[in-house]
């Protein structure tokens, strides 16, 4: 068996649950993983396309007409929205396909919810000159079909997806199958902080460089650390880059905000920890929404980013010993924000992101002038208008 | 003590015959249906039947077996109503059954409670596509206590894992013929032969190929490799053939007994 270099688990979470026929593969991704976390030039590399192609580091915006408005702490926005395709999926899929090309891997796969992990892959792909095949649910590809579009542009093919709701589990099962039947030349680009080991660990440190940088800009900026961080979670990887850099520090509330569709108590949402229990799903033990037979259940969110029903283990672990406190957003709430975010500071938020907004207007008012508090801006809102006109009608500003 | 299923393979053994086992989904497109069905099987030369438990996210199977979990689902098959079956099944024959189910089925509804319940309806053997060797310690140390076989699998990728998958193997080595997920092939692994030389340098259990093994002519070039060949997706195929010309037990039959003639 490998060598145990990085641990497997995050307390009783996370875990191999996979065919045996993927098990090579993984140790294979682990041991190359660990070799380029500590290859200097690797890092360079990573650092490099994420500045020069994505155009990181993304600023920290101190929104003063926010903090005016809630009337409590300072504001801050993370603008991961700013990145190259509009969200900070493109950190992630910069790091693993860096990683694909190091392994002599020509084929890259990825499953997608909204489309902007899929953008962001067949992004690189189209960059780096790899054949690409992007999973997405049938019911996606057409909520989304915009960035059906920009992926086939960018010379990807999209599979649609049928089986099970036809939605990102559903694609990411797909993904998992299309791995077992090619794994020998072909990469799985995960993208979020789920999945077997150890890719849980290697998302969130190609994410971390957003806590990172916050870190750094903030104490440029107030000479402190934050008092509270806020993201929004599905599988959890924006809110895992934030959080990861500062975790250890026990004085920083923080808070993760998931999808309570149509609220926790119908059995429309996506709120796996509000309401969730312990199982398996995508090859990792995690809370997931299941019911009495470990059947998963199917979820709903406004935001195809957030409509999942698993998360990612090391939240799970952050969860289950009280060290972030995850919160559950509707979606009436979300699309609330989304206007009020959009009005107030000129900034069009994504709907998961969004989500964030909608418990920043809870939380702000009831904290103190002095606090700081940090939110991460996740993608920008431009894939959600027409969901949003959807919702509201095109008349909102004549009343 | 020795399992239902090895006993069958030493009466095999002993004959020098080799096992035929033949899987279905159980509740597709009903567990009546089912329950006749595993015993229209026997009656065609089955030696041990699998028995799949219809799951949400199956990621291991193919189209074929996804809609047959689809349909069992929709039917309201669970596992607290299959156990009721095999009960039923067991009070008419001694046929080795296996489970094969997801690991999550197993956890939500707590290891000893569906070791018992397995011990219970008479459950002989589990196969868990998605409980590779590092994740199985848990429930290979509380399946000491029942007399139920823990079926490993080994994939052609498995390499230098195999000794230590196959090192206490019991029941039989569920072998992959190919990557991939269930489902009908036209080839298998060029080098299939050579990784079951492999295998058996390992172990002295029986092996079984799956994954693809579709016909007759497979059962026929693959029969001297091994102890046992699993036909899955192929039977599934029949099933729902039968269910659109209502001749299910029909269209079953008389392909496991075709299958039973080639493997002799």
């Amino acid at each position: 068996m490998s060598k145990l270099d990085m641990p497997k688990r995050f307390g009783e979470f996370g875990g191999q649950f996979v065919p045996e026929t993927l098990m090579n593969a993984l140790i294979e991704l682990e041991r190359e993983y660990i070799k380029v976390k500590n290859d200097e030039n690797f890092q360079n590399e990573y650092k490099y396309y994420v500045k020069e192609y994505s155009g990181r580091p993304t600023p920290l915006y101190f929104a003063k007409n926010l903090t005016e408005k809630l009337g409590g702490g300072k504001i801050y926005l993370k603008r991961e929205d700013l990145n190259h395709t509009g969200a900070h999926k493109i950190n992630n899929v910069i790091g693993q396909v860096l990683l694909a090309r190091r392994m002599g891997k020509k084929r890259i796969i990825a499953e997608t919810g909204a489309g902007q992990h899929g953008v962001a892959t067949a992004t690189i792909c189209a960059m780096f000159g790899l054949e690409c095949e992007v999973y997405m649910g049938e019911e996606d590809v057409e909520r989304q079909s915009l960035n059906v579009f920009k992926m086939r542009l960018l010379g990807a093919t999209v599979n649609s997806v049928a089986s099970g709701t036809a939605t990102l589990k559903d694609a990411t099962n797909e993904a998992i199958r299309d791995w077992v039947t090619n794994v020998e030349n072909t990469f799985y680009v995960i993208g979020s902080v789920v999945g077997p080991h150890p890719y849980p660990t290697m998302v969130r440190d190609f994410q971390r460089i957003i806590g990172d940088e916050v870190k750094e800009q903030i104490f440029q900026k107030e000479g402190r650390n934050p008092d509270y961080l806020i993201a929004c979670v599905g599988g959890g990887s924006n809110a895992m880059g934030l959080f990861y850099p500062f975790v250890q520090e026990k004085d920083i509330k923080i808070y993760g905000v998931e999808a309570g569709g149509l609220g926790v108590d119908t059995d429309k949402h996506a709120a796996t920890l509000s309401k969730g229990s312990i199982g398996v799903i995508h090859g990792m033990m995690t809370y997931l929404l299941q019911d009495e037979y470990g059947q998963i259940t199917p979820v709903h969110s406004i935001s195809a980013g957030l409509d999942y029903p698993g998360i990612g283990p090391e939240h799970a672990y952050y969860h289950s010993i009280g060290r972030v406190k995850y919160e559950a957003i509707n979606d009436d709430e979300a699309v609330n924000a989304f206007q009020y975010l959009t009005k107030v500071e000129g900034i069009i938020p994504a709907l998961e992101s969004s989500h964030a907004v909608a418990y920043l207007m809870k939380l702000a008012p009831n904290t103190k002038k002095d606090d700081i508090i940090v939110l991460n801006l996740s993608g920008r809102g431009d894939k959600d208008i027409n969901a949003i006109l959807n919702v509201i009608g095109g008349t909102k500003n004549e009343k | 003590m020795k399992s239902r299923i090895s006993e069958k393979f030493n009466t095999l053994r002993e004959k020098n015959e080799k096992a035929l086992i033949t899987y279905i989904t159980s509740g597709d497109p009903d567990l009546d249906t089912t329950l006749n069905l595993v015993l229209a099987m026997e009656k065609a030369g089955a030696d041990i039947v699998e028995l799949g438990i219809p799951y949400s996210d199956p990621l291991a199977d193919g189209p074929v077996i996804q809609r047959a979990a689809q349909r069992a689902l929709k039917a309201g098959t669970n596992i607290d109503s299959i156990f009721g079956m095999v009960s039923k099944i067991r009070e008419k024959t001694e046929l080795p059954l296996v489970f094969l189910l997801y690991f999550n089925t197993i956890h939500r509804y707590g290891i000893k409670r569906f070791l018992e319940k397995c011990q219970n309806s008479g459950v002989d053997g589990l196969i868990i596509p998605d409980l590779p060797l590092e994740e199985r310690r848990e429930l290979n140390e509380v399946m000491k206590d029942y007399p139920i076989d823990l079926i490993t699998l080994v994939a052609p990728t498995s390499e230098d894992r195999i000794r230590e998958i196959v090192l206490d193997a019991e029941g039989f080595v569920y072998c992959i013929s190919s990557k991939g997920v269930t489902g009908t092939r036209d080839r298998f692994e060029i080098d299939l032969s050579n990784f079951i030389n492999k295998v058996k340098k390992y172990t002295t259990t029986p092996l079984a190929i799956g994954f693809g093994i579709s016909n007759k002519e497979a059962i026929k070039n693959l029969k001297g490799l091994c102890d046992g060949l699993i036909v899955g997706s192929a039977i599934v195929e029949k099933i729902e053939k039968g269910i659109k010309e209502e001749a299910v037990e029909d269209q079953v039959f008389n392909f496991v007994s075709e299958l039973h003639e080639a493997i002799d």
